[in-house]
């Protein structure tokens, strides 16, 4: 008889949670591997792979991990995904591969996404790459952008025997996982053992170049073949309300780039600052929000809210980070909505004025629609605010490629195959659909991948 | 990593640094910054490019050495080097005839207007500089902008050299008499602040390049933000130029002041911790 219950994973100690950014979920033990392996029912039609962004042949993998054969596991991930510790880390499992299980009707889904985390330590414990590249050069690609969608491209180009080089903006490789994500759910060296992957790949990585102003896609497309943007969501959305331009008020990528990219909490050894007083408020419902209210809590704050214009259900962040957030003493005020942010006589937020809401019919998004009560004002006195409603792409690139066509919205608009409306210039990732997650950011870089292939094949 | 191919004092406190930079110094125009991050603990601070040579490769900031970054910057000699230099960034300066110029620079903001001023007079403008200072001694880069002005005005504060005063009240007496087509302001927010107070009600179109704190440079951040004409507008990627007359410059000046007191410990513990010298 199988298990109804997953087989948990082992978090950090409460004090270490609240005091280091060291990583919070601690990933199965051998012996938790096999309990949880056991579990799965190896449906014929693979419900879970099919869920999988990247077909992933779970089932096959769960399978070698039964029989302890981690590397053959290892391998069978790798066939098409070139990154392990990090989807199964912060790929949303539960709204993909775990949610079509099958155990799913008779308790919890097989815990994919640790299963897959198990492999991926193990890989990185034992240093494993697979180097192969065709010796024969087929072309020269650029791709624009080192998150998951160039780190992908450029690996999957690689291996079908393309000279890559990646221009990246900031002074460190990763994009979003080095900028947004925190280290207590993506540590550091996870992230470099994947970078160092790339460049023993022969991929050139070149830091510090913006493209659209140190180098035109114009002049780009002499120099190589092809050229894949990848550029991402990195541009904060606003509220739109009064009082965003307070001292004390951030969005949530300066909160995290000041924290994750320049090391803040290390103030004064590392150079950048951030000034967080004693209550903060953090609005939003995302996993940005949950991973800036932890941070918050982590520098020291006595009180974080997160302010949430729907109820808890309606929440986008996973119910694992959610559950992370309220475990380290984040609170929640659901229905709320900011519409004026107040200062005082210096200029720093004091308070934020709320209205309360209800919910109504179901919007474009399927959720239900928040409408604001009448007459239901009030005030929260705060220290700081950090805006964490979403990333828009960065329009950067656009403005200075005229002929590229892009939507209303900023998003490069491409046929099915990831082609632009520029011959030659491809793009995947959130610069196409908008912010959304790591894995479908690495399906669709890799298509995009096979797209340049075909076309410079011929 | 970038190399330092020069360094000089050219005022009290003020220097000059020449970098190998060749990408960027093929794309620079006027009115772009770079980002810089001196080291490996370092913050990313903007700088605007105030010369450049595509043959040699080199771009030339000038900076003043009041926080931790500028002083770091300070310290590498020639030879030397900079972990990262970002850019151009920031939309150039449009650079058309407009027929009379007027430049108005202040304190190291006398260095932005140099490229901008030389650009115009390319154009064929009639450019005229007026350039302001606390004392004589931190005027810098007058002859290069004697050279690129038709006519050059200096101002002090404490009259040791031209004009015995604000820099602005050299704008508003020549608003008295005439009116020019356009007025380039570029130096501390509040300076920026009275030109456009002073040029509005002549209806004279007003630049100014704002200065707010980055990190990014790129438009990641939104550290930047400043309002214009009513809306958030990020200085790295909409400006760093904007209509002086549109600019809510008291919560730009509200905003620099956000980290003057880490200001104050960083470099007290730069200046406790003594001289790294970087590479020399």
């Amino acid at each position: 008889m199988v298990s109804k219950r997953a087989i948990p994973m082992r978090k950090l100690s409460m004090d270490k949670r609240l005091t280091t950014f060291e990583e919070v979920a601690l990933g199965y033990t051998e012996e938790e591997a096999l309990e949880e392996a056991k579990r799965c029912l190896k449906c014929k039609l693979m419900p879970c792979s099919r869920a999988c962004p990247l077909n992933i042949e779970i089932p096959e993998f769960v399978e070698c991990i039964q029989r302890r054969e981690y590397e053959k596991g290892l391998n069978i991930i790798l066939r098409v995904n070139p990154f392990p510790a990090i989807t199964g880390r912060v790929c949303p499992q539960e709204v993909l591969c775990q949610k079509e299980c099958t155990l799913c009707r008779l308790g919890d889904a097989l815990a994919i996404g640790r299963l897959e985390r198990f492999l991926g330590d193990y890989q990185i414990e034992n240093g494993i790459m697979n180097l192969e590249v065709p010796e024969k050069v087929r072309g020269n690609i650029a791709i624009v952008g080192s998150g998951p969608a160039g780190l992908m491209g450029a690996v999957e180009l690689r291996k079908l025997g393309y000279e890559v080089t990646i221009f990246e903006a900031l002074h460190e490789v990763g994009g979003v996982m080095v900028y947004g994500i925190p280290e207590f759910r993506l540590p550091r060296r996870v992230l470099r053992f994947y970078v160092d992957y790339v460049k023993k790949l022969g991929v050139r990585i070149e830091v510090d170049v913006v493209i659209g102003r140190t180098y035109t896609i114009d002049e780009l497309l002499r120099e190589y073949d092809a050229i894949l943007l990848a550029t991402g969501a990195g541009t904060p959305k606003f509220l739109g309300i009064p009082g965003e331009e307070l001292n004390g008020v951030y969005s949530a990528n300066e909160f995290l780039i000041r924290i994750n990219l320049m090391k803040a909490y290390r103030f004064p050894e590392y150079d950048t600052p951030i000034k967080l007083g004693k209550r903060i408020a953090v609005i939003g419902g995302g996993n940005t929000a949950m991973d800036v209210s932890r941070i918050a809590l982590r520098l020291g704050a006595e009180e974080v809210i997160v302010l949430y214009r729907r109820t808890e259900v309606e929440m986008p962040a996973r119910r694992e980070e959610i559950e992370n957030a309220k475990e380290e003493g984040v609170k929640f005020m659901f229905l709320t909505q900011p519409i004026a942010l107040i200062g005082d006589e210096n200029g720093w937020i004091r308070k934020i004025k709320c209205i309360k809401m209800r919910l109504g019919e179901p919007d474009a998004s399927g959720r239900r629609r928040p409408i604001p009560i009448p007459g239901s004002e009030f005030d929260i006195e705060v220290d700081n605010v950090v805006i964490a409603i979403g990333a828009e792409v960065n329009k950067l690139i656009q403005r200075t490629t005229p002929n590229l066509k892009v939507d209303k919205k900023g998003h490069v608009i491409v046929d099915e195959y990831g082609r632009t409306s520029i011959e030659r210039v491809y793009a995947a990732g959130d610069v196409v659909t908008g912010a959304a997650t790591v894995i479908e950011a690495l399906a669709a870089a890799k298509t995009v991948a096979h797209t340049i292939h075909r076309d410079l094949s011929g | 990593m970038f190399k330092v191919i020069g360094n000089y004092i050219i005022a009290p406190g003020v220097r000059r640094i020449e970098i190998l930079a060749p990408r960027i110094a093929r794309k620079a125009r006027a009115g772009q910054f770079v980002v810089i991050r001196v080291d490996e603990t370092g913050e990313r601070i903007p700088l605007t490019l105030v010369d450049w040579d595509s043959k040699r490769g080199s771009i030339t900031l000038v900076f003043q050495e009041v926080g931790v970054t500028t002083k770091k910057l300070g310290r590498i000699g020639k030879g030397g080097y900079i972990l990262d230099v970002t850019g151009p960034l920031g939309n150039p300066t449009e650079i058309k005839k407009y027929g009379v110029v007027v430049g108005v620079g202040g304190g190291v903001g006398n260095a932005c207007l140099l490229p901008v001023m030389r650009e115009f007079k390319r154009a064929g403008n009639y450019t005229i500089s007026m350039i302001g200072a606390r004392t004589s001694e931190l005027l810098i880069l007058e002859d290069e902008l004697k050279d690129v002005s038709d006519e050059l005005y200096i101002a002090t504060d404490d009259g040791s050299k031209g004009y015995k005063g604000f820099v602005t009240d050299l704008l508003k007496k020549y608003l008295e008499e005439k009116v020019p087509d356009l007025v380039y302001a570029v130096g501390p927010t509040i300076m920026m602040k009275v030109a456009s107070s002073i040029t509005r009600p002549y209806n004279v179109k007003t630049i100014v390049s704002l200065n707010p704190i980055m990190v990014d440079g790129t438009g990641m951040c939104g550290a930047c933000r400043v309002i214009v004409d009513g809306k958030l507008r990020f200085a790295c990627i909409d400006g760093p130029e904007f209509d002086g007359h549109k600019v809510d410059f008291d919560s730009l000046i509200n905003r620099i002041r956000m980290y003057k007191k880490e200001e104050e410990v960083a470099l007290s513990l730069l200046e406790k911790r003594g001289g790294d010298n970087y590479g020399i």
